[in-house]
């Protein structure tokens, strides 16, 4: 039996292949890498609007009245502050306070969450969540139900609102992070306005048995073209957004994965995240290395693996992805270095096939987000 | 003009050729943004990595197809890396190598096998 023959497909599988996508495994899954090509895919998406299919990712909802504790349980956010009708990015945290992955959570209803997780961790996560459920007095009236039947598309790109208004102007209505249960092609769809690129656009949650539908309509539109992972890569980096498995793992905490955001300081007072002590004495100045973004100045693009040395040639650190940014013209990196090299404007070099190149840490994002913000006031 | 089924290219003249990638290389691999040239005066060995050839997805290696001296690398490649898209089996050369052994190109291909290996993959 050859690999590809042990992968799944997406409900979209059929659709790839009639549009050119080369297949490749990830996750677990045979999914598109590109279509046209990486580099017109990632220009048509800052310019345009992109469609991917991640039906490979997972998806959950949670909800009853302890919901909000189970979750608070498991990761380092305060839910209860979280208003219904938006978004928050999420860590679902180990015990020692590693990081096992990466979440979107919305609450569309005041005691339902839903939930977009890793491919390659979901598994583990629901096995996690439904563990807790089972033995933790918070999980008395939860109910978990993990949504198989349920495909996700991203449509992202300036113009995605454009072409989102046409097929569901309800959605058009909502800011940056804000997310809701609407009618779409008469099936009820979970829609959030975020994403993975740093741009403007929607996540759909869509039955899997009718998304064949909705792709070949929001390709209808000539503005919309299938983007492959090729260039989901490099538009997330773009946008300094991490990657499970990349910028953080078990290994590391938040704090040197550069994910304050995803923790509240309500809860850093309650003292009751996982792995508290830890997290505690790195805020406080333990820290060890930290998540930085570099800019190469020179050479060859800087690749996952690519040793980080000091300006004078002493190893410090790793770059864990890295990029030519199709949208500035140079190379992009991040890595992990110790806080004393982690400052704006330090000069780095980084170590590609033998040979040191000129490196510095620069501010994220690289590249500037086209998000839907409500405005201040 | 002959070729690998590592899908370099190398065009002889006596006992010097230019090497570069072929078509279908360039193709799969995308757009080229990057090429890293071998420095004059390196001797290679066939098979051995001389350059690199880089997409925004990857890097890739290109294999020496013959043996000997490179006494000329494409420095045009660092300004201009999609030359390799554009026109790989021309003015997107990599390098000139003079042979160490002009045996070894009874090895390689000529286009119409290669054409014959292609439509195997």
């Amino acid at each position: 039996m050859s690999d590809s023959e042990l992968l799944k497909n997406t409900p979209l599988y059929a659709q790839h292949t009639a549009l050119g996508g080369q297949m490749v495994p990830f996750a677990g899954y045979n999914m598109p890498v590109k279509y046209d090509g990486v580099l017109a895919e990632h220009k048509w998406t800052r310019a345009e609007a992109g469609l991917f299919d991640v039906s490979h990712m997972g998806q959950a909802r949670l909800h009853g009245e302890g919901a909000t504790a189970v979750l608070e349980a498991l990761t380092p956010g305060d839910f209860g502050t979280l208003a219904q009708g938006r978004q928050k990015y999420s860590l679902l945290l180990a015990e020692d306070g590693g990081i096992l992955d990466d979440w979107m959570v919305s609450r569309p209803e005041a005691e339902g969450y839903f939930l977009v997780v890793n491919a390659a961790c979901k598994d583990q996560d629901f096995d996690i969540i439904a563990d807790f459920i089972a033995n933790d007095e918070a999980g008395a009236d939860v109910e978990f139900e993990v949504l198989t039947d349920r495909a996700l598309l991203a449509l992202q790109g300036p113009k995605a609102k454009d072409v989102m208004k046409d097929l569901c102007p309800a959605a058009c209505e909502m800011y940056f992070m804000d997310c809701g249960t609407f009618q779409l092609l008469g099936e009820v769809a979970y829609i959030s306005r975020s994403g993975y690129t740093g741009e403007d656009g929607f996540e759909i949650s869509f039955p899997a048995d009718r998304v064949g539908d909705l792709w070949a309509e929001l390709l209808s539109n000539p503005i919309v073209k299938p983007i492959g992972l090729g260039a989901r890569d490099s538009l997330r980096l773009e946008a300094g957004m991490p990657l499970y498995g990349h910028e953080m793992d078990a290994g590391y905490t938040l704090a040197e994965a550069n994910l304050g955001f995803a923790m509240n300081k309500s809860r850093l007072t309650r003292g009751d995240i996982r792995g508290i002590d830890r997290l505690k004495a790195q805020l406080d100045g333990g820290l060890a290395r930290v998540r930085v973004a570099l800019r190469v100045l020179e050479g060859p693009p800087a690749r996952e693996g690519a040793k980080i040395l000091s300006a004078d040639g002493a190893e410090i650190g790793v770059v864990t992805s890295g990029v030519p940014s199709p949208s500035l013209g140079y190379s992009i990196a991040m890595g992990f270095v110790p806080p004393s090299s982690s400052a704006v404007g330090t000069a780095l070099k980084l170590e590609t096939r033998g040979k040191s190149y000129a490196a510095e840490v620069v501010a994220l994002p690289f590249v500037a987000n086209g998000y839907h913000r409500k405005p201040k006031g | 003009m002959k070729f690998t089924k590592d899908h370099e290219w190398v065009e002889i003249t006596g006992n010097e050729a230019f090497v570069g990638i072929t078509a279908y290389a360039a193709e799969a691999l995308g757009d080229v943004v990057f090429v890293e040239i071998p420095d004059v005066g390196k001797t290679l060995k066939k098979g051995d990595s001389f350059a690199v050839v880089e997409s925004v997805k990857a890097a890739s290696d290109v294999y020496a197809p013959v043996s000997g001296e490179v006494i000329e690398a494409n420095t045009d490649l660092s300004g201009a890396p999609e030359t390799i898209n554009a026109v790989p089996e021309a003015g997107g050369w990599i390098a000139k190598i003079k042979l160490s052994d002009v045996s070894e190109l009874d090895a390689l291909m000529d286009r119409a096998a290669y054409e014959d290996y292609l439509s195997t993959l």
